[in-house]
């Protein structure tokens, strides 16, 4: 099993209680709920934890993007990954991902991860994903066409990275007389690419695709869910592509605390959890989904789940968010149970460890990172 | 009123239409909204003009195909329309997205037009007064903003909740208003410095307390469109033609009255 550090950089500062007076987090939080000065701070403890992972023994460290939001300060994950390459030596870094439908110019996209690849020598391992709805309130990106320009961005990237330049690129949302990247690649034929995705059957039939056979990564949902989404991997690479997924195929990004007791775990990260899924999460569905993001049949049973859990009020409490699997929360030996369990069921290779979340503070991301890292990680290698 | 409904298909594409009344020939066409229900608005009209309302293409249940993908593609789609449909230049009026779907058209090709009503359309953009933002209120803002009088919004709020099969032709309807209107928020940059093409009479009406495109806008539609005459209506919202029913009925009447003599 591969052990990734991943990090959503929260801003830890946020007043909770005043963010609350307005509709999410995302969006139409005012900015001046944020101090960069504190923010300074917020960047230096994240990058030093992330760079820790690898004196820990994880495989990979791993940053987003989100913008417009309390819920990750990374608008511009490349920043923080050329960053992170300056202060590590071996680990992998990995931006999971970039939003490709977002650009006007998904060049700039292959490019910079080209940089990456070339400045880490080859340590460079990219995400593709399509922004979340609220994204495309804060760029005015037409959500309409979401995945059109997904695949096409995809395409032209690819094609950037792995075809002889200068050539033209004649798509129908991005046309460019020249595509000619410098530098390219150091990575052959290119850096890997990984999908995070909240699931869908769409993605999953195209990810497997024998022509990518991309990691699928499913981040924030429970137990049953992922347990649903990688077996579906698995059935679709064998009933329609005809092969066997191989277990680094195959990801799952999980919110992740260990103590030296289920309760005293359970305790400690209770103030991060619940802020994470009540108060830097929660969006209306006009925000979550805005027409267009996902197929009418997939967007009208998300809608009669929000109609049974209720609009917008979210109490997600820590004891529903580990009952559920949401979470993995617990002494290292439950969690390493509770991952073992999952490996068992899927055959999950990769595991996406989110070890910092909500406003959980330094001192006790530090500590969950090095437990995790002495008593559940040797065992699961 | 007795009105009828059935499907007109023209190249290809099939819509749905409500059809009534008899006389001269008069086209509706609807707003982001969605396929109106048979209006009192359409009685008025139809006690003496042939009254046509299409459900544009991508909404409800018309077909949806893929190379409409933007306003001016469904006002050359129409023209294509008022071509099969009609013998003599028709009367058009447009609500909102269809009002600037009709402006689209006239600015093409006017000789197909009897006369322009224009009630509360988009199409064009006054910097400093955004639209407002119904693509992120929820459906009771949605509903609240869209009247004025919060009387009207109660008892649309108070109406049974939708069956699977309205649902799914909402969801429709929501799909194709995104696509037409989410960027650049409701409005072709291209269409301003157009509308001295429209060369048909041409009428604006607007509810001054519309919350969705501001009463402001009428006034740059009154200075673009050749003599066009507008009307900005007092405790009126985006909806002048449910809102003020009687009022802006006879405003039309009288209108066409005109343009015919």
């Amino acid at each position: 099993m591969k052990f990734v550090a991943f990090h959503l950089m929260p801003y830890r500062p946020l007043d909770l209680e005043a963010a609350k007076a307005h509709r999410s987090a995302w969006v139409v939080l005012p900015n001046k709920f944020y101090d960069p000065k504190k923010g300074a701070e917020e960047y230096d403890s994240y990058l030093d934890q992330l760079a820790y992972a690898e004196e820990l023994g994880f495989d990979v460290i791993a940053c987003n993007e989100h913008h417009q939001t309390a819920y990750g300060m990374m608008p511009a994950p490349n920043l923080i990954a050329s960053a992170l390459i300056q202060r590590t030596k071996k680990v992998k870094v990995a931006v999971l991902g970039r939003a490709l439908p977002l650009v006007s110019n998904p060049v700039n996209i292959a490019e910079e991860f080209a940089m990456l690849d070339v400045l880490s020598k080859g340590r460079l391992i990219t995400g593709f994903v399509r922004g979340i709805g609220a994204e495309y309130h804060s760029t005015g990106v037409n959500p309409a066409f979401s995945h059109d320009r997904f695949h096409e961005a995809h395409d032209l990237i690819i094609q950037a990275w792995t075809r002889p330049g200068p050539f033209e690129f004649e798509g129908d949302h991005f046309r460019l007389r020249y595509v000619n990247l410098w530098p390219r690649p150091y990575q052959t034929p290119h850096p890997p690419v990984w999908i995070p995705s909240m699931g869908s059957r769409e993605t999953i039939v195209w990810a497997s695709d024998p022509a990518r056979k991309y990691p699928f990564l499913v981040t924030f949902s429970t137990e049953a869910a992922v347990v649903r989404y990688l077996n579906l991997y698995k059935e679709i690479a064998k009933e329609q592509h005809g092969y066997t997924a191989t277990s680094d195929q195959l990801g799952w990004a999980v919110p992740c605390y260990v103590a030296d007791t289920d309760e005293k775990a359970r305790d400690e990260a209770k103030a991060g959890i619940e802020s994470l899924f009540n108060n830097f999460l929660p969006m209306p569905i006009e925000m979550l989904l805005p027409p267009g993001y996902t197929s009418i049949s997939s967007m009208k049973v998300t809608m009669k789940m929000r109609k049974q859990i209720g609009q917008r009020v979210q109490n997600h409490t820590v004891d529903d968010l580990i009952g559920n699997g949401t979470a993995l929360i617990g002494s290292p030996k439950t969690v390493r149970e509770k991952i073992e369990r999952m490996r068992d069921q899927t055959g999950v290779g990769i595991l996406i460890t989110m070890l910092q979340f909500g406003v959980m503070p330094d001192h006790l991301a530090k500590r969950n990172m090095e437990m995790f890292a002495s008593e559940v990680m040797p065992k699961l290698r | 009123m007795n009105s009828t409904s059935d499907r007109l298909t023209t190249r290809g594409v099939g819509v749905r239409v409500r059809r009534g009344g008899r006389g001269p020939q008069l086209i509706f066409l609807h707003g982001a909204g969605g396929w109106p229900l048979w209006l009192p608005f359409f009685d008025k009209l139809a006690q003496r003009y042939e009254v046509l309302v299409p459900e544009h293409p991508g909404f409800g249940v018309s077909d949806n195909p893929a190379w409409i993908r933007n306003v001016p593609d469904l006002a050359m789609y129409y023209l294509d329309v008022l071509d099969a449909t009609y013998k003599a230049p028709v009367h058009v009026i447009g609500h909102s997205l269809g009002g600037w779907t009709a402006a689209e058209a006239a600015v093409r090709n006017s000789t197909r037009i009897a006369s322009l009503t224009l009630l509360a359309p988009a199409g064009i953009r006054v910097k400093g007064h955004p639209p407002g933002d119904n693509f992120i209120w929820s459906p009771e803002e949605a509903v609240r903003n869209r009247f004025h009088d919060q009387a009207l919004a109660e008892a649309a709020l108070a109406a049974p909740p939708p069956t699977d099969e309205q649902l799914d032709e909402q969801m429709q309807n929501n799909l194709s208003a995104v696509k037409f209107g989410w960027e650049p928020r409701w409005f072709n940059p291209d269409l301003e410095k157009w509308l001295h093409r429209i060369a048909v009479p041409t009428q604006v009406i607007w509810g001054r307390e519309d919350k969705i495109l501001p009463g402001i806008y009428a006034r740059l539609w009154g200075e673009r469109v050749k003599e066009a005459e507008v009307t900005v209506l007092d405790g009126c919202g985006h909806s002048p033609h449910i809102e003020k029913v009687e009022p802006v009925a006879a405003k039309v009447l009288a209108f066409l009255d005109r343009v015919r003599s």
